[in-house]
């Protein structure tokens, strides 16, 4: 087991194509870090550098204390789930957990007693007889992860582990992989588009764009305090509304109507003109279910219903709203940004599954004024961001800074934010 | 509809099947014909009285039997030194990245599509000279040159099949590449090996003009070179029940080794490897 330092990695492609830029991310000793992003932002090149299977363009990579750029990836005693898997067919799912064994020249007996060890972990035990081609998904994902665990590696690395499994294995195996690195305590990169995964599994996140670090802190830092309107878009589910905003004293005006805001909040985002500010649909409230005291006139306002979308326990309700065109703008280029594809700009209000709003409503909604975040939309910081309750954010402006790297991949390599990874 | 197709493609499977294996069964009943029979001239398909002499005959003639061995063995020889080199080859060209990649992949092409006549005689002065004419290298060394092409063109199709993942994931398991390429990327190329292999070696097995004009003696010469040497007493009455025989015996080792690698031959070895 061993710590993980990245130093201000870069990755290049021989034709030019800047993958990864000057990433530096600290793992520490048992830590699991969750590497994350839409397609392209050059996560699975990052983790595919610290298991060695790219080379390093720029940059230190330090394991354990030990600078690796230069090692090959069997010297690196890491261990690593692909995406597909990548089982041996012509061999046993024995066999197959045993291939690191084997190559390391352990005694069959040892081999053994550690083969059997792993797959009573994994529940294979009925399976090790057996050709991969005759498991289930779920199975060979068992069997990968059998071979990651069976020897003493210094971290293992997952590479989008789950996403060809269908939607409820995937929620199962998350938390088996959970269980399973908390149980080791080994250390654990992981990469993964889903957002899900990222809150749920990781000790701390690293939130990637365009090969540009955008944040790096736990799910709750990341939830509550985003740095910037793409981390603010892409984590969260449904995702974080933007609206266009004018905030005068402690007053921001809304497409909706005028709510009041905290002085602290306020004070960072004076006279800065049209901002964008950012509310997530769970901060949104049929006026009629909240405790009247909230309730108050400069917290609501009242709109009409386009859509309803009754789940049960909630329900989502969308009300479509003009924007002005100099954040509109703004906020197609975030949407294609975070691989969406929105029609209109809408606001999405998550309401308590008690609510009686119903499509076509003039209804009252409360806003929980608290929580509103003010972005910058020439720049998209977070105006009104925690920083001491924010994780680490890389200094400069790393929205810009992807923009420009973006810019670079297009020239070489036109659509390549399209990359399916 | 459907029953129309069904009749359709059975009359046609027999009769591609008749038209295809005539030939053979006409071969197979004229080596139980006693030479008196066909000497005679007689027309009739199934032997009047079969009789095994012609087999007897010919097992027991020096010279067919010792190009029985020659074959087998130049065949063998060739067929493995022509594997071995075209599985390094096809995976350096289906994997690396270097400068002349496709001029090499050309040139292999153009040297299958070369006529082998055209080479006879460049090939017979320079045997000569290097005291390569009538040995077991002679021919092994032509045969390779002739049958690595389609070997490696065939091999780096399945190489380039196998996913680039199966052999990173052997390096991180703790391979090194030639550990990586050995234990995880030749197995899963098996059924190309094959296929590599039975081609080059009936190409060996069958090739008659070269194996005619760079021998002299039975020291090397293979069977279908011989074959053209049973005369027999009479020219204009060649032995025909003891050349069918030749050639039955001779058939026999192809459709032996068909059936036993024809199992190993079976696409999608590689299913199970990755994501299902």
């Amino acid at each position: 087991m061993a710590a993980i330092e990245m130093k201000n990695i870069v990755k290049q492609y021989g034709d030019g194509f800047p993958a990864v830029n000057d990433v530096s991310i600290d793992v520490a000793d048992g830590e699991f870090l969750i590497l994350v992003g839409p397609s392209g932002c050059g996560k699975s090149t990052l983790l595919r550098m610290i298991v060695g299977l790219e080379d390093i363009t720029d940059g230190d990579m330090i394991i354990g204390g030990k600078k690796v750029n230069d090692l090959a990836p069997r010297d690196r005693n890491l261990s690593m789930v692909f995406q597909n898997y990548a089982l041996y067919p012509h061999l046993t799912v024995y066999e197959n957990i045993a291939f690191p064994l084997r190559l390391a020249g352990a005694s069959d007996s040892e081999v053994d007693k550690k083969v059997r060890d792993a797959s009573k972990t994994l529940e294979l035990d009925e399976h090790l007889e057996r050709k991969p081609g005759n498991l289930s998904g779920g199975q060979r994902q068992r069997v990968a992860m059998g071979r990651a665990i069976v020897r003493d590696a210094e971290a293992f690395l997952f590479d989008e582990p789950l996403s060809n499994l269908d939607a409820k294995l995937r929620g199962q195996m998350r938390t088996e992989i959970a269980r399973l690195q908390k149980r080791l305590g080994i250390t654990t990169v992981y990469v993964t588009h889903d957002q899900t995964e990222a809150m749920t599994l990781g000790d701390r996140v690293a939130v990637l764009k365009r090969g540009v670090l955008q944040q790096l802190a736990t799910p709750r830092e990341l939830y509550e305090n985003p740095a910037n309107l793409f981390v603010a878009g892409f984590i969260g589910s449904p995702p974080m509304n933007f609206l266009p905003a004018t905030v005068k004293g402690n007053q921001v005006e809304l497409p909706f109507g005028t709510v009041t805001i905290p002085d602290d909040k306020a004070a960072k985002a004076q006279d800065k003109g049209l901002l964008i500010a950012g509310v997530r649909p769970e901060h949104f409230e049929d006026a009629s279910v909240v405790d009247s005291d909230k309730v108050t006139e400069e917290a609501t306002f009242n709109a009409t219903v386009d859509v309803v979308e009754w789940l049960g326990n909630e329900a989502y309700a969308y009300i479509p709203f003009e924007a002005p065109p100099e954040v509109e703008k703004q906020l197609q280029q975030l949407e294609r940004d975070l691989d969406g594809e929105s029609l209109r700009t809408q606001l999405v209000v998550s309401l308590d599954g008690a609510s009686r709003i119903s499509e076509g409503d003039d209804a009252k909604i409360w806003v929980d004024a608290r929580k509103i975040h003010l972005f910058d939309p020439a720049s998209g910081d977070n105006l009104t961001m925690d920083s001491s309750k924010a994780g680490i954010v890389p200094g400069g402006n790393a929205m810009a800074k992807a923009e420009e790297v973006g810019e670079a991949q297009d020239s070489v390599q036109p659509g390549s934010d399209q990359a399916t990874t | 509809m459907r029953g129309k197709t069904t009749i359709g493609t059975w009359i046609g499977f027999i009769m591609i099947m008749l038209w295809c294996l005539f030939p053979v069964a006409w071969i197979l009943s004229l080596s139980f014909k006693s030479e008196g029979e066909t000497a005679t001239g007689s027309a009739q398909f199934l032997p009047k009285d079969p009789t095994f002499d012609n087999y007897s005959a010919i097992l027991d003639n020096g010279d067919f039997t010792r190009a029985l061995i020659n074959s087998f063995g130049i065949s063998l020889i060739a067929t493995v030194l022509s594997v071995i080199l075209a599985t390094l080859a096809a995976y350096a060209i289906a994997r690396l990245e270097f400068k002349g990649k496709r001029f090499v992949l050309s040139l292999a092409l153009a040297i299958a599509m070369f006529p082998v006549v055209a080479l006879v005689g460049p090939l017979f002065d320079m045997w000569t000279t290097f005291g390569l004419f009538n040995t077991w290298p002679g021919l092994i060394i032509p045969y390779m040159s002739f049958t690595l092409p389609l070997a490696i063109w065939t091999l780096s199709a399945f190489f380039r099949e196998i996913p680039w993942e199966m052999e990173q994931a052997a390096q991180v398991d703790g391979a090194t590449t030639w550990q990586a390429f050995r234990k995880v990327i030749v197995p899963l190329a098996a059924p190309g090996v094959f296929t590599a292999a039975i081609l080059t070696f009936f190409f060996a097995w069958n090739e008659f003009v070269l194996a005619i004009s760079l021998t002299s003696t039975t020291s090397s010469r293979t069977v279908p070179a011989q074959m053209s040497f049973f005369v027999g007493p009479d020219p204009f009455n060649p032995p025909y029940a003891q050349l069918a025989t030749a050639s039955v015996i001779v058939t026999l080792p192809v459709i032996v080794i068909v059936l036993l690698f024809q199992r190993k031959i079976v696409a999608g070895l590689t299913s199970g490897a990755v994501k299902g």
